[in-house]
């Protein structure tokens, strides 16, 4: 299931429309990924503050969407482009893989309530492929 | 048993007593068919299935997906036992149909969305987690009869 010249295009046109609310999706889908799986919340027992929208929420909000936006820089060759932050995961972080499905899905609810009009199916399954190449491409290193 | 708190249960009922089912059932359907397109493997006598516009745009999918958000009626009706509630629909599901159930699983994500895009920011963390919490539980009930 990898990446078409179509899924690339609408996934640049898509993030060109939103890229602007990058800290906004980032901060609203790990609250939300807090809340609705609490599980998650293993990774971060070294927050002060794991409550929707706190200051560590938003920053490491932040964080994970300027990785998303970089990997859009470097769709094209995401095993290539993300090593660094693969062998960060792998390494130092070794969140189970599993979570990257569950962050994506909380992704995509985020979008879905900010750009009603503009989440059509289509770019639903665009962006839908591109977290899964992009949670491949970070678990490249782990084993 | 399944145990819910006062807050799932009067947002369950909120979320479906408002529910437009006309709107969401096909847009939830017709989503789940372009985004997750091995699902069209249960509706070759559908007709046009043949790109995002047709599936969208195709008044069987439409119906289907109408039918589909009135059988969580039930399971809204009868919060304290799913389980029992969908015995029948999951044989069905199974014996007849022949759908996997992880399909299951696919078409509720494509709920979520829907109503999240509805609901706009009343659908937040609580909401959402409660809505998914229940989506998951009709899940549950509808493979538990497979084997």
């Amino acid at each position: 299931m990898s990446l078409t010249a179509k899924d690339k295009a609408a996934v640049k046109a898509f993030w060109g429309k939103v890229s602007g609310k990058a800290e906004d999706i980032g901060t609203d889908a790990l609250s939300r990924m807090l809340v609705v799986y609490p599980q998650t919340k293993t990774y971060f027992s070294h927050w002060k503050d794991l409550s929707p929208g706190s200051a560590p929420v938003r920053k490491h909000g932040k964080t994970v969407m300027s990785g998303v936006a970089d990997a859009v820089s470097k769709i094209d060759d995401l095993n290539a482009g993300l090593l660094n932050l693969s062998e960060l995961h792998a390494f130092t972080l070794r969140v189970d893989p599993a979570n990257f499905k569950i962050l994506a899905h909380n992704i995509l609810v985020v979008l879905s309530i900010m750009f009603p009009e503009d989440f059509s199916p289509e770019v639903h399954v665009a962006m839908d492929k591109f977290l899964a190449a992009l949670a491949r491409a970070l678990s490249e290193k782990y084993r | 048993m399944v145990e819910w708190s006062d807050f799932e249960r009067a947002t369950i009922q909120d979320i479906f007593s408002k529910m437009e089912y006309e709107v969401v059932g096909p847009a939830a359907l017709s989503r789940c068919l372009v985004v997750y397109p091995w699902t069209q493997r249960y509706f070759g006598n559908f007709g046009n299935l043949y790109n995002a516009a047709a599936i969208i745009a195709n008044p069987l999918v439409a119906k289907h997906g109408t039918t589909i958000l009135h059988g969580l009626d039930r399971a809204v009706k009868n919060m304290d036992d799913i389980k029992a509630t969908y015995a029948e629909l999951s044989v069905l599901h199974s014996e007849k149909l022949h759908v996997d159930p992880d399909n299951f699983k696919l078409l509720s994500d494509c709920l979520t969305i829907v109503v999240a895009a509805k609901l706009g920011k009343d659908f937040t963390g609580d909401v959402q987690a409660a809505f998914q919490k229940f989506l998951a539980v009709v899940v549950s009930s509808l493979g538990r009869q497979y084997h």
